[in-house]
């Protein structure tokens, strides 16, 4: 165990004194976010995430004025680039349609939601049955579903606050003596008529994401994908470049050499693995860290980003350690290395979002560590916790496992003595 | 005296190829046994199986009462390995290289400290131990390739062919480092192509050819097996055929064997003087140019000569 570690820790030293590595590893994603953010004017003010006219169905079965006001809010100015809403009086057809595929999200608002939330004449001491508005979204595209769903929590928090705050303030004057319960009644619909006109208040256009559990709204910011989108990427460079350098050392002779040490296959393989997962997970963390700094990028919850971190890198490594077992020469695990991770940079989303793409392009995404790892960071930057997590964290985790365990088969069938 | 090294019709084989023919010899306890022979004869072979990196098809070796077939974590702790090529990472200095080779022996804190100090003393290569491998010349980085064998004080060391490729004065530095490990106490193997090195290094030789042992002893004893013999190398121009002169050489008085390898003649006589004007008179007659004539003396050279036909470098 400590052999393994102690080889994982001399193999990352060494892939940290590789200048032409570092370059590839950590300044080529930093300059090409660079670049992107100022192609979509993320540095000028005029951020443009890349992300547009996201396909959404209202079905607005309400019909009063909490129904129309979120309606409403679709349609407002600021986001005619962001939403492309087409409205429906059928909830189920809008179901059909995002099984289909032709919508990020549907949101249904059900007869009776006013009802549910403003207390009508004459029955303010009633508690309403509690009606909640539906979004069903479209599971193939996660970021466009996320960002209808932020925009619906927003819309659900103010009206929320609203009526707390003004149910606790009546029964307190009520209870002081200060307004009798009939006076109170009327306050209540005073002020759920100001209530209604509240919810598309500006700075909802703006503010595209839920509050975070300490209040503070967040805004979908187009480094928060693109940033990631380019650190796993180039996660692909360093996982192949780190299998490359088993098959280096058997080339340089350090291999056999460490062979005849009193040191077992199993520890030097482990090693070799644990010094690809390091220098993985300390690559991402590093770009993670200086986007934070530099761009004052917002990741989301550290705790989940640490963790998505370590189970992306894990998967990646999969992918490295097959690459390796399956190439004959360094040269041949650097040419595929390359070529995989370009191809998984495109078919991960890394340049163009995946809901962009047809849904055969995405189906095949998810072979990569890219667009599961992509989609889980994008869910963090959208106000996302760990919790939300557990599908890209076990799919990284399944592949990562699946493919260390063929990589193994191979290895066992190669003869990593002879040079 | 005991044998630390014992090997028994070690064999190995890939497909049709058979590297190592059914080897058998042993080493005893404090001496330096040098494997003589030509590039491809089985030598690095030979030391990897021994070395535990590959199994052998059949036969066994057992060092320090170990089998290398049953026990290879045992052997691996008993001796140290110099390999043919440089087996370092050039982007560690020499000092990093020493502390991590050592903790893969098992050595760590105070103790590996001491010892890398100390190895990189007798290295030569205190003063140069922060600069990165990759700056060094080709006999330091030989130097360090050594000191890596020689961390945990290994009972026995197997050293492949360690002065390849140098600057005679690098290997003038390796062989007396070789003798001053072995005055220490230390057992070496030593693998070389050059008969120079095995004479001046060895206790005791083994011949080694296409895979077989075709010799084994001290220089005396095999020098002995070619006779009391001197050798003439004739060297002729690159068109002339030699084969017509052979024959016409052989009939003189003196001359008790006559081989031809390219361009050159090797006559085998008890006495090289007596001999030398009827071979030029020969020569002279069938109309072939002697471009340079040697004398040798038996040597280990001679010795693979006259086992077979052919000189060492060939």
């Amino acid at each position: 165990m400590i052999k393994t570690f102690l080889i994982g820790i001399k193999d990352l030293k060494l892939i940290f004194r590789d200048r032409a590595a570092l370059i590839l590893m950590l300044v080529a994603p930093f300059l090409l976010t660079l670049g992107m953010g100022l192609v979509t004017g993320r540095f000028s003010g005029s951020s443009n995430t890349g992300i547009a006219d996201i396909p959404v169905i209202i079905v607005n079965l309400d019909k009063e004025q909490l129904g129309n006001a979120l309606a409403d809010v679709f349609t407002v100015e600021e986001l005619a680039e962001l939403v492309e809403p087409t409205f429906s009086e059928d909830s189920e057809a809008a179901r059909i349609a995002i099984d289909e595929d032709t919508a990020a999200a549907a949101i249904i608002i059900p007869e009776g939601f006013t009802r549910s939330v403003i207390p009508q004449q004459g029955t303010f001491d009633e508690e309403p049955e509690a009606l909640q508005i539906e979004v069903y979204a479209n599971p193939a595209r996660p970021t466009g579903a996320g960002i209808i769903k932020s925009i619906v929590d927003e819309f659900i928090s103010r009206v929320e606050e609203g009526r707390i705050s003004g149910q606790t303030a009546i029964f307190q004057m009520i209870i002081s003596g200060r307004i009798t319960p009939q006076q109170g009644e009327q306050a209540g619909m005073d002020m759920a008529r100001r209530l209604e006109d509240s919810p598309t208040d500006n700075t909802l256009a703006i503010k595209l994401n839920t509050d975070t559990s300490g209040g503070e709204a967040v805004q979908f910011d187009v480094l928060a994908y693109l940033a990631p989108g380019m650190a796993l990427m180039f996660l692909m460079f360093t996982v192949s470049y780190g299998g490359r350098s088993i098959l280096a050392e058997k080339a340089q002779g350090t291999l056999p050499r460490l062979l005849v040490s009193p040191t077992n296959s199993a520890q030097i393989l482990g090693g070799k693995v644990f010094g690809i997962y390091l220098t993985g997970v300390a690559q991402m963390l590093i770009l993670i860290g200086a986007s934070s700094i530099l761009f004052q990028l917002k990741w989301g919850d550290p705790l989940a980003v640490l963790t998505l971190v370590l189970a992306a890198v894990f998967g990646a490594s999969g992918w490295g350690m097959l690459i390796t077992a399956l190439a004959r020469t360094p040269a041949q695990v650097g040419s595929v290395g390359s070529a995989v991770m370009l191809i998984f940079g495109i078919l991960g989303g890394s340049f163009i979002s995946l809901e962009q793409m047809p849904p055969a392009v995405q189906m095949v995404s998810k072979i990569t560590p890219n667009a599961w790892a992509l989609d889980g960071f994008t869910t963090l930057a959208l106000g996302g916790t760990l919790s939300h997590l557990s599908t890209p964290i076990t799919a990284l985790l399944t592949m990562g496992l699946i493919l260390f365990l063929i990589a193994v088969v191979l290895f066992g069938k190669k003869n990593l003595a002879q040079k | 005296m005991s044998n630390i090294l014992e090997v028994q019709n070690l064999v190995k084989q890939y497909g049709d190829f058979t590297a190592v023919k059914g080897i058998s010899f042993d080493i005893r306890d404090g001496e330096i046994f040098s494997l003589l022979g030509p590039n491809g004869a089985g030598k690095t072979t030979t030391i990897s199986m021994l070395s535990t990196l590959y199994a052998p098809t059949s036969g066994d070796a057992t060092i320090a009462g170990h089998s290398v077939k049953q026990k290879p974590m045992a052997v691996r702790n008993a001796i140290g390995v110099v390999p043919q090529d440089l087996a370092l990472y050039e982007d560690l200095t020499a000092r990093e290289n020493l502390i991590f080779w050592g903790q893969m022996y098992g050595l760590s804190g105070k103790s590996l400290a001491a010892r890398v100090d100390e190895v990189l003393e007798q290295i030569g290569l205190t003063d140069k131990a922060k600069d990165r491998v990759k700056t060094y010349s080709g006999g330091m980085k030989r130097r360090v390739n050594i000191g890596v064998g020689l961390l945990h004080k290994p009972n026995l060391l197997f050293m492949d062919e360690p002065t390849v490729g140098i600057d005679p004065q690098s290997r003038r530095a390796i062989l007396d480092t070789v003798k001053d490990l072995n005055k220490q106490g230390m057992t070496v193997l030593y693998t070389t192509h050059y008969m120079e090195e095995a004479e001046e290094l060895s206790h005791r030789v083994g011949i080694i050819d296409h895979g077989e042992l075709i010799a084994l002893g001290t220089r005396k004893e095999l020098t002995r097996q070619v006779g009391q013999t001197e050798t003439l190398i004739l060297h002729i121009g690159e068109n002339e055929d030699p084969e017509a002169l052979v024959t016409a050489l052989k009939d003189i008085d003196g001359v008790l064997e006559v081989n031809a390898i390219d361009h050159e003649i090797a006559v085998i006589t008890h006495a090289a003087k007596d001999v030398l004007a009827p071979v030029v008179t020969k020569a002279n007659e069938r109309g072939i140019k002697i471009h340079s004539i040697d004398i040798r003396e038996p040597n280990l050279e001679a010795v693979f000569l006259h086992l077979t036909g052919r000189a060492l470098r060939d």
